[in-house]
């Protein structure tokens, strides 16, 4: 009777899951990704300034779906 | 399933597709179909043991693609129930000789020419070749998944690769499952993976003894006369690919005494 005290290990393997198909199923090593960042940046310095240091994108769960977030802060300058 | 010539394949070796294509063969077979089981896996021959016909193999797949001997001379006829014929794989021969082309042709002779209703093809793990070929022919499969983040991870793989070469009718068996930890939270149900899937279930198949102790004699348990949950799942997914609606096992409901102390107690 002590298994509530921790996560249950299936809701742990069903988030790992579910990561791990979002970049299979986009074909994306996560490495991948900082080319995906660099690639974004580009665009965007077209329309605003941001800080390139500080962007962060990753895959998330959201609820039943897995969606890629971008966070993407203005530079101060 | 409308699809006659059915891949049962995993991507994961392991998870117990030699097994489901032993069973649901003879299953399908004891409705009244006639049925061939071929096994592709060339060089790790397995299906002719798990059904006890080893000591019959004289030809194999591969003789039959070089036409080294007749289709009738290969097929091994189950003497144990009507209609159940193996075409056992090759266990020494080039494998290069596989080819998905002649091999398509050879279930097609099968289905059209020699009156079978429906083909099994027990596919090699991995999604190479051996995959690629077990799977030319199929027009639909059967993707037998362990709940196990590694199972499901590879059956996802394998489900992109079917559709991606048009194989379109495909269906998840959810094999090995343990009701009693699944209901502690300690591993994945049967809707978590056809969530993560997004793929249609036709079979849950829990874990049983029974199917190792069918393996040791060489008798698929469909056939055996022990009671055993796995082989009532068997039978019913035979049943659910003719178009059956056969309702799925509740493995709430199992568990006996203590089970039933939980549910009083537990308040669940």
């Amino acid at each position: 009777m002590f298994w509530w005290r921790r996560k249950k290990s299936k809701q742990k393997a069903k988030e790992r899951l579910q990561l791990v198909l979002a970049y299979d199923r986009a074909r994306l090593a996560p490495g991948k990704m900082e080319e995906l960042k660099r690639d974004l940046l580009s665009v965007l310095s077209r329309y605003f300034p941001a800080d390139a240091e500080q962007v962060e994108i990753e895959f998330e769960q959201r609820g039943e779906r897995v969606v890629l977030v971008a966070d993407i802060p203005f530079a101060n300058d | 399933m409308q699809a006659r010539a059915i891949v049962v394949t995993s991507g994961k070796g392991g998870v117990g597709k030699t097994t489901t294509t032993a069973n649901i063969g003879a299953a399908l077979a004891a409705e009244g179909e006639k049925v061939a089981v071929i096994d592709v896996d060339v060089g790790l021959r397995n299906l002719d043991v798990v059904m006890g016909l080893e000591s019959r193999v004289v030809f194999d797949l591969i003789d039959v693609l070089e036409g080294r001997c007749k289709m009738r001379q290969a097929l091994i006829r189950d003497k144990r129930i009507e209609n159940l014929y193996l075409l056992p794989a090759s266990q020494t021969k080039d494998k290069q000789s596989l080819d998905p082309k002649i091999f398509r042709a050879v279930v097609k002779h099968l289905l059209e020419d020699e009156g079978f209703d429906r083909i099994l093809i027990d596919s090699p793990a991995g999604i190479e070749r051996g995959f690629q070929t077990a799977a030319a022919p199929a027009e639909g499969a059967l993707v037998v998944v362990n709940p196990e983040v590694s199972s499901v991870r590879d059956a996802d793989r394998i489900i992109g690769l079917l559709e991606a070469g048009g194989v379109e009718e495909n269906k998840l068996i959810v094999n090995r499952i343990r009701p009693q930890m699944v209901k502690r939270g300690d591993m994945l149900s049967v809707d978590d993976i056809e969530e993560i899937l997004g793929l249609g279930l036709i079979g849950i198949v829990p874990e049983d003894e029974g199917i190792l102790v069918s393996t040791n004699v060489g008798e698929p348990v469909v056939l055996r006369k022990e009671r055993s949950q796995a082989a009532q799942e068997f039978k019913n997914i035979a049943k659910r690919i003719r178009g059956e609606n056969v309702p799925f096992p509740n493995l709430e409901e199992e568990g006996g005494f203590l089970a039933s102390l939980r549910r009083i107690f537990g308040g669940r």
